[in-house]
């Protein structure tokens, strides 16, 4: 298999030195930790051509995530709204700095034109932004005032589900991965994304910014490796809320679907993975109702 | 101090019988399947006996709906659904919600006397809790059938078709109005199997909404067994599953539907923790308890059935509390000062009682009210346990019963780790004059629902559901529509 | 300020079923205003929606047949028959304390009121025309219904009540001085008075209308049962509010409790507004629910009220006919 050429490859070479090549690793806590089993997988480019070694990711490495994603979740959502909308637009900050890459990595997987993958880039880094501005209204637009018959204040807010799991689309690597993460995460859910089997590295790009996006470790978290060996793990685990099964074909997600059932999850089942709507956002959150007494 | 006062007991003075009538029900001696606006024979022409449980006297015969039986059903939803409510406006529908609400109101104590007499509970709760509830939910459900264009779901919302509505025996009218009011308003039809232990008052609403002219097959209620309700839940025609019931059941239907596309909400158990602080109102607080465990026999999947009690006050809390529990009328559900009625069903009777042999077996101590209780029927005495511990059964599992776990805890932070230490998340109740400690509380606790200093309120504006095992979906308000519309 | 004691107003004794009171008196002590003030901190706050809807569900309770008839036989004898007006006269005391004796002369059985309630200046003439009946005098006294005098002026409306043979005085707390925090002030005169009355009982009005929060009830309860209260009671009937059930759960709370840490038993009267049987047997629920049967007897609870005990025959009447009779059947006093 040849060596393709990327885009920083080609500047190192033509310093004329040995390149340094990347590892992908997992995101896991906030580190990037090979998978406990040691084990990576080859991507490929579209064309077929040699693209990374990645990490492959085990169920232990997805148990895991969940482990992180559970332990941070309640410190992200006790973070003011404010302050989770600066984190998500940093994101969108440092996904601007090193767009040229993602779009490398985006054209190289999805085998597009320049033109087309910085397309891509600038719609995926729009789309976190429209999600950064979220984590503030979603509450006003989801929640309510309720009136009862009685003598109580009663409102209701929308709460995060909790650990939510995302089986990442196939094909779109950075697009729909964004999508996918985002919503979620905005609401003030944590996440474990199983990235695209063919094209993770995006992903896996995105979770190195995020690291430096003053994202709480373990409130993303993202396992590359094969989808079907590890989203079973996901969707049976009893500490996940929730599960995206955008990355899967149908017959897999009904599967899943089932095994999901065996602690009640919160199933969203593939809708437009370019979607940016309420349905998204709403997917993974609860409506928490208060009552008190009104009386002097 | 006299001898008089020492030896008082509270409620020492006899209330004599004051039984609503019986006749008010009018029953008939058999009720048939409601399918496309006729009450019809089930094609396998079987039929079964639903009881008094407060006597254990059979009430009516009731059809037990076959496979075919629910095919028929379900088809005569679907063309009600193509031929007439799909093109019906909102504004319409609107007015048929409203007609039924009246309706309800107007026969609101045939419909109270009818489910005191199927359930057990006392008429004092379906006369002044369910009935007028159920009558609120239509009323409000009324008014957003033609709204929906303006209840945050975009422009022009769409039903989702045939909606398969399994409910339980606990609140049997007031579920079927918590079913159909939103499902009807959004646009949908339905088909609609109340209880197998509880029918009744799901039939006489199909009288109801004959009288209102609702179109045929608009709504059609099955009456049977869990058979019937796996026939529905399986149903390829059928878009759209609500389900209240049992955890267990739940995650059945789940696995069922995983696969199908239908939709799905599930309002499942609970094991709601009832947290009580020093600082609580300590006379409305009692009351709270009393409400949040007794109220409906416990049969209530949001019931406080964990009380944490700050440990300071742990000691006088229940020592009031057990004063109180003893003072409670348990009785003839048809007595209008009876407290606490009739366990539902023999089964859950027994269910019960190995739940509470547990509580002795892993060393709770156990109060039960000295309340005498009627030789026939399916009764249990109200009862506390103390000393409960978190990994006691009778704190984890869900009774279902009069049946109370106090446990108790020293910071509020230990207070919220404790209420969520469970998988289900339906409710739970906090009782603090400090409203601070309340709201920080209340944010932290993952339950559906929370009531401040107050416990088992219901209202139609109010959404209603649950967390994690406890289901998902919300029932009333704005956000019950959601259940019902494709978006 | 006196009294010994350093009882705690939480409880925790043991659990028990029965209600079991300390046998010895363990009145907590006052000795000052601090002390008053961290002893009215320590009592549970009153939420008033839970306390409404407890009274308004033991409103819905139905008292049929021998229940209802020994009720409204009870209701009769709690009843202080009452007449405050400007223009009361000997002639109308005399008719009032006839009524008292005698409900309803055609049947001796329906028993006498508790007391007759009049202003100070008629109880010589009611105790001449009572005589040796059961029925004890009440006089409302320190400047009611107001309360707007000197303590002096107070004590001595009180003394001139007394030795003109009144066994109970109704006083009135001091609500300015309570609105405006001075309870050590409010503590200080019922306790004069209490000095004052000898050996009558004393009943201190509460005027919860004008209190207006069910925490103020409250505290105003244990104020006066503190400061040697016999009786707590509602209002005055002079105001906008007068008697209603969640206050007087609140106040039944509050001797039930009292009754636990000192071992004293106060009585609760409720006054103004009750006309109806209807109203009178929904407070004896109350009682029966809240503190106990011990309660339900004329020694601890009162009715004061003046057109409720032609209702009270009427319906025991109706009970025992099985039909309605004309309001012309009973006496118009």
């Amino acid at each position: 298999m040849k060596v393709v050429d990327t885009a920083w490859k080609r500047t190192s070479m033509s310093e004329d030195r040995l390149d340094v090549r990347k590892t992908y690793k997992l995101l896991i806590n906030g580190a990037f930790p090979r998978s406990e089993s040691g084990r990576s997988y080859e991507v490929t480019t579209a064309k077929g051509e040699f693209h990374a070694n990645v990490a492959q990711g085990s169920r232990k490495d997805v148990r895991d995530a969940v482990v992180a994603a559970r332990a941070a979740q309640s410190k992200w959502w006790s973070q003011s709204a404010y302050n989770r909308g600066q984190v998500i637009y940093r994101l969108a900050e440092m996904a601007e700095s090193r767009r040229d890459e993602l779009a490398e990595h985006v054209r190289l997987g999805e085998g597009l034109t320049s033109k087309k993958s910085q397309a891509s880039v600038s719609r995926a880094i729009d789309r976190i932004v429209w999600y950064a501005g979220w984590t503030d209204k979603i509450a006003q637009i989801l929640g309510s005032s309720n009136p009862v018959a009685g003598p109580f204040f009663n409102f209701s807010v929308p709460t995060p589900s909790g650990v939510v799991g995302v089986l990442a689309e196939q094909d779109s690597s950075l697009e729909a991965f964004v999508n996918a993460v985002l919503a979620p995460i905005a609401v003030g859910n944590t996440v474990v994304a199983i990235a695209s089997e063919k094209r993770p590295t995006p992903a896996v790009l995105l979770g190195e910014m995020s690291a430096t996006a003053d994202f709480p470790g373990g409130v993303l978290n993202i396992v590359t490796g094969i989808t079907g060996e590890v989203a079973p793990t996901l969707a049976s685990h009893e500490d996940v809320d929730g599960i995206d099964l955008a990355g899967v074909d149908e017959a897999f997600g009904d599967e899943l679907a089932q095994l999901a059932a065996g602690s009640i999850k919160r199933v969203l089942r593939p809708g437009p993975s370019d979607e940016a709507s309420l349905r998204r956002l709403r997917a993974f959150v609860e409506t928490s109702t208060v009552w008190h007494t009104i009386g002097q | 101090m006299s001898e008089e006062l020492t030896n008082s007991r509270l409620g020492a003075m006899a209330y004599d019988p004051a039984p609503e009538s019986a006749a008010i029900a009018r029953l008939k001696p058999a009720y048939g399947l409601f399918i496309n606006g006729q009450f019809s024979d089930p094609s396998s022409h079987e039929n079964f006996e639903t009881l008094n449980p407060a006597n254990e006297e059979p009430l009516a015969s009731v059809a037990q709906a076959s496979v075919a039986d629910v095919d028929r059903a379900v088809y005569a939803a679907r063309r009600a659904y193509d031929t007439i409510w799909s093109k019906t406006t909102g504004a319409e529908r609107s007015k048929y919600l409203f007609r039924v609400a009246r309706l309800i109101q107007e026969r609101a104590r045939e419909l109270a006397v009818v489910e005191t007499l199927d359930n057990g509970k006392p008429i004092r709760e379906s006369r002044d809790v369910d009935v007028p509830l159920a009558a609120a939910h239509f009323f409000y459900y009324a008014g957003w059938a033609d709204k929906l264009d303006h209840a945050g779901f975009g422009p022009d919302p769409k039903p989702l078709g045939v909606a398969g509505q399994i409910i339980p025996w606990n609140f049997p009218l007031l579920m079927a109005a918590w079913k159909l009011a939103p499902a009807l308003a959004a646009g949908n039809t339905c088909v609609l199997k109340p209880a197998e232990t509880t029918p009744l008052s799901a039939l006489l609403l199909a009288e109801i909404l004959q009288q209102a002219e609702l179109p045929d097959g608009v709504v059609n209620i099955i009456t049977g067994d869990g058979a019937a309700g796996a026939a529905l839940v399986d149903h390829p025609g059928v878009d759209k599953i609500a389900f209240t019931g049992s955890t267990e059941v739940g995650r059945l239907i789940q696995q069922r539907v995983a696969s199908s596309h239908k939709h799905l909400t599930l309002e499942l158990g609970g094991k709601g923790a009832n947290i009580v602080f020093e600082d609580a109102p300590i006379d409305e607080m009692i009351e709270g308890i009393i409400d949040g465990i007794f109220f409906n026999q416990g049969h209530v999947c949001c019931a406080g059935s964990r009380l944490l009690v700050q440990e300071s006050v742990a000691d006088d809390v229940l020592r009031r509390l057990i004063r109180r529990v003893d003072q409670l009328r348990v009785g003839d559900p048809l007595d209008k000062n009876t407290d606490v009625g009739a366990i539902n069903s023999a089964a859950q009777l027994a269910r019960i009682k190995e739940l509470t042999a547990y509580g002795e077996e892993e060393g709770a101590t156990r109060y039960t009210s000295s309340c005498p209780l009627p030789d026939k029927g399916y009764w249990f005495a109200p009862t506390v346990f103390a000393d409960v511990s978190q990994s006691h059964r009778i704190a984890r599992e869900e009774i279902f019963g009069p049946v109370l776990s106090v446990l108790t805890f020293r910071t509020p932070e230990e207070a919220v780790a404790k209420a969520n230490n469970t998988n289900y998340g339906l409710a739970c109740g906090v009782w603090s004059e400090k409203g601070s400690r309340t709201l920080w509380v209340a944010e932290r606790l993952r339950a559906g629902v929370v009531w401040a200093n107050t416990y088992n309120r219901f209202d139609p504006a109010s959404p209603f559901g649950g967390v994690r095992e406890s289901g998902f979906g919300r029932e009333g308000g704005r956000h019950g529509l959601e259940a019902y519309l494709n978006v | 300020m006196s009294r010994v004691s350093t009882a705690p107003l939480r409880l925790v004794t043991s659990v028990d079923r029965d209600v079991q009171l300390p046998r010895a008196s363990t009145l907590p002590v006052i000795e000052s205003e601090v002390q008053l003030r961290a002893l009215l901190a320590g009592l549970s706050g009153v939420d008033a929606v839970g306390a409404e809807a407890r009274a308004a569900k033991l409103a819905t309770r139905s008292l049929k047949k021998s229940t209802k008839l020994a009720a409204l036989d009870l209701a009769i004898a709690m009843v202080d028959l009452t007449t405050l007006e400007g223009a009361d006269t000997p002639g109308r005391v005399t008719s009032l304390c006839a009524k008292a004796m005698r409900p309803y002369p055609s049947d001796p059985s329906v028993p006498s009121v508790a007391a007759v309630c009049v202003y100070p200046d008629l109880v010589g003439h009611a105790r001449h025309v009572l005589g040796s009946s059961s029925v004890k005098v009440a006089s409302v006294a320190t400047s009611f219904p107001s309360g707007r005098a000197s303590l002096n002026v107070k004590l001595l409306d009180v003394r001139e009540a007394v030795s003109a043979g009144a066994d109970e005085i109704d006083m009135v707390i001091d609500r300015g001085a309570f609105l405006s925090g001075r309870l050590g002030h409010v503590f200080d005169e019922v306790v004069a008075v209490k000095e004052a009355c000898g050996s009558a009982h004393l009943k201190v009005i509460l005027e919860t209308g004008e209190l207006v929060t069910y925490d103020n009830v409250r505290r105003a309860s244990w104020i006066a049962m503190l400061g040697g209260a016999d009786f707590i009671k509602t209002s005055t009937g002079k105001v906008g509010v007068n008697a209603t059930l969640p206050a007087a759960l609140v106040m039944l709370e509050a001797v039930r409790d009292f009754a636990e840490v000192a071992g004293a038993v106060i009585g609760v009267k409720v006054a103004g507004g009750i006309r109806s049987s209807k109203d009178a047997l929904r407070y004896l629920v109350l009682i029966n629910e809240t503190t106990g049967s011990a309660w339900l007897s004329p020694e601890r609870f009162r009715f004061g009220a003046s057109s409720l005990l032609n209702d009270l025959l009427m319906q025991r009447l109706k009970q025992r006919r099985g039909s309605y009779v004309r309001a012309d059947e009973f006496s118009g006093d």
